[in-house]
């Protein structure tokens, strides 16, 4: 408000924004409408699609492979949820800290963040080859004789959660680190006041202020998980067997190596479906969109 | 693990915590962390060798002969180093592959700051009803995941008589780095006070002056962070490459590298040196800017 001066400031119009509309529509939208036909057509990558209604749909359900997809993705992205939440909340809270040290430590924690998931998978790959790799050296000391973790049907999954997680984890420390360096100093001062030591300041405090990080980080790695397929197609290729074949990695393997495009349209529109019903079932339940403050009276 | 004697939660909001925080100023940062966090630096220290031991073993083995990382195995300390392997690398098809990643990558942040900037100034200022319906769709398009769209996608690419070519690989993947960075860019151009709007109009300034002269400059910081935010995906993307080209001659580092190891696989040490150098660009990006880099990363937490 400066002073009663009415200037008749320009202002852009709708025409700003329509190169942006147009592209991300051209390529991101009408693709999305486009699966949703493509679902109901047979289309073998060459010729013209042709409409075959709900044969797609009804393979699915006699589909053991989709069954054990869906099965797998699922186990994949609870497991990595947990395991990726257990590790790098208190590894974000650790970090917050100003010390030198943990400074250090920051840095080399986020490498991993700066590898695309290729190189990830491949640098995993040689150092799980059982004949050349870590694998070989270290398989012996933790049970596995031939250290072979890769080619181990109960092994593997466990293989590709790990480096996921591996490769994840840096961005929901840094997430927490931020966000514990966000939590008001007086409530250190008035939890020390009261006597409370460092696990009750962590439990009562820390936990509690970051509630909002872990849903954002939960949503992401729900979401991530779910669509993620180039480590266990560079590492693993969904096998030994099927014994890593996830929901997104089966529909590649269907669409373009089979090509039977349109039945792994109809496996995307289940993948896509199932991403933002999980979303927003997350921000529904935890009230996430309701933004209410997790510091009340402050 | 501590022993206290209060039994109830600590309350969110003392009244006197401003008053007792004045003579303690100077033991601010040392009132959280008193005593030395002894399970905290034992499960950092955990995590230090699960990250550490794979990026030493990544860095040393690509400077090792091949015929000594066989005969000393994965772990042993290199008697002798190399540079070998990165020469090997270099004069393969590598640098192509390099080539082509940074036109890519280049050609995305291009796209989407030319798209994104005019977009977001025209939601933070204009007073049309139909912008403000075009960015529910951009908030909307947040949530596509590209495995969505890759099968449409094919079609539409073969379609355009695009398969095969970077413009295939670099027009998906700005569509997709573009919501993120409207929504980035609207929230920083929000902060520009209205009070700079009027004074460039005196100035005599239309839409396309004021900008150039007022909101490119001032948006600089949000401008870096979608652009690393859109060079990261464009650098390290794989769905799009894979699905919507063939050709060695339109190849990206991440298959490459893929290609590589398939190539190469037994050959450890020369395989570690093409990841090495692939990684290699953003490390200086991180060591030169570790702040506009971390902002471009988070930028999708919405923080």
């Amino acid at each position: 408000m400066s002073g009663a001066s009415h200037v008749d400031v320009a202002r852009p119009g709708f025409g700003w924004v329509v190169p942006a509309l147009v592209f991300f529509a051209l390529f991101a939208l009408v693709p999305m409408l486009g699966l949703i036909y493509l679902s109901f057509t047979a289309y073998d990558g060459l010729n013209p699609p042709v409409w075959v209604g709900m044969q797609n749909w009804q393979a699915l359900a006699g589909d053991q492979l989709f069954l054990d997809s869906l099965r797998l993705s699922g186990m994949l992205t609870l497991l990595s949820w947990l395991l990726q939440t257990a590790v790098a909340l208190p590894l974000g809270v650790y970090l917050a800290g100003k010390q030198r040290t943990r400074a250090v430590l920051a840095a080399i924690f986020f490498v991993p963040q700066l590898m695309s998931g290729a190189a990830i998978a491949v640098l995993w790959g040689t150092l799980f080859d059982p004949n050349f790799g870590l694998a070989s050296v270290l398989g012996p000391l933790v049970g596995v004789p031939d250290g072979n973790f890769i080619g181990n049907p109960s092994l593997a999954f466990y293989v590709i959660l790990f480096v996921i997680s591996w490769q994840f984890m840096p961005f929901h420390t840094l997430l927490y680190q931020g966000a514990t360096r966000a939590i008001p100093e007086s409530l250190y001062e008035a939890a020390t006041l009261d006597g409370a030591g460092r696990w009750r300041q962590f439990r009562s405090v820390t936990v509690p202020q970051l509630r909002d990080t872990i849903i954002t980080s939960g949503v992401l790695i729900v979401v991530g998980s779910l669509t993620y397929f180039e480590i266990v197609l560079i590492l693993t290729n969904g096998g030994p067997g099927t014994a890593t074949r996830i929901l997104p990695l089966h529909m590649y393997i269907e669409g373009f190596r089979s090509f039977q495009m349109g039945y792994a349209a109809a496996l995307a529109v289940v993948l896509l479906v199932i991403g933002t019903a999980l979303s927003l079932v997350i921000t529904r339940v935890t009230g996430y969109r309701q933004m209410t403050s997790q510091r009340e009276g402050m | 693990m501590t022993t206290t004697s209060s039994t109830r939660p600590a309350p969110p909001s003392p009244p006197d915590a401003g008053t007792t925080a004045a003579p303690r100023r100077r033991s601010r940062t040392s009132a959280r962390w008193r005593r030395p966090n002894v399970p905290g630096g034992l499960g950092a220290g955990v995590w230090l060798v699960i990250v550490g031991v794979p990026l030493y073993f990544l860095a040393v083995t690509s400077l090792r002969a091949s015929g000594a990382y066989l005969a000393d195995g994965p772990m042993a300390l290199p008697s002798s180093l190399t540079v070998g392997n990165y020469i090997t690398v270099l004069t393969s098809q590598f640098p192509r592959y390099f080539l082509n990643n940074l036109l890519v990558t280049v050609a995305c942040v291009a796209i989407v700051i030319a798209l994104a900037l005019p977009a977001a100034y025209a939601i933070v200022r204009s007073r049309s009803r139909l912008v403000s319906t075009a960015f529910s769709v951009v908030l909307l398009g947040l949530a596509v995941p590209a495995q969505a769209v890759i099968v449409p996608l094919y079609l539409m690419i073969t379609q355009l008589r695009l398969y095969d070519s970077l413009l295939a690989i670099i027009l998906p993947t700005s569509a997709f780095a573009l919501p993120l960075s409207i929504v980035v860019l609207t929230s920083s151009l929000r902060d520009v006070p209205k009070e700079l709007y009027e004074a460039i109009t005196i100035d005599g300034a239309g839409t396309v002056r004021t900008l150039f002269s007022l909101v490119l400059p001032l948006s600089r910081s949000g401008l870096a962070t979608i652009g690393i935010y859109t060079a990261l995906q464009a650098w390290n993307g794989f769905l799009f490459p894979l699905v919507l080209t063939q050709d060695p001659a339109v190849r990206v580092l991440t298959l490459g590298l893929w290609d590589f190891q398939g190539q190469y696989g037994t050959n450890v040490p020369l395989v570690t040196a093409a990841v090495t150098l692939s990684l290699l660009p953003l490390l200086v990006v991180y060591l030169l800017g570790r702040r506009f880099l971390l902002a471009g990363l988070t930028a999708g937490a919405g923080k």
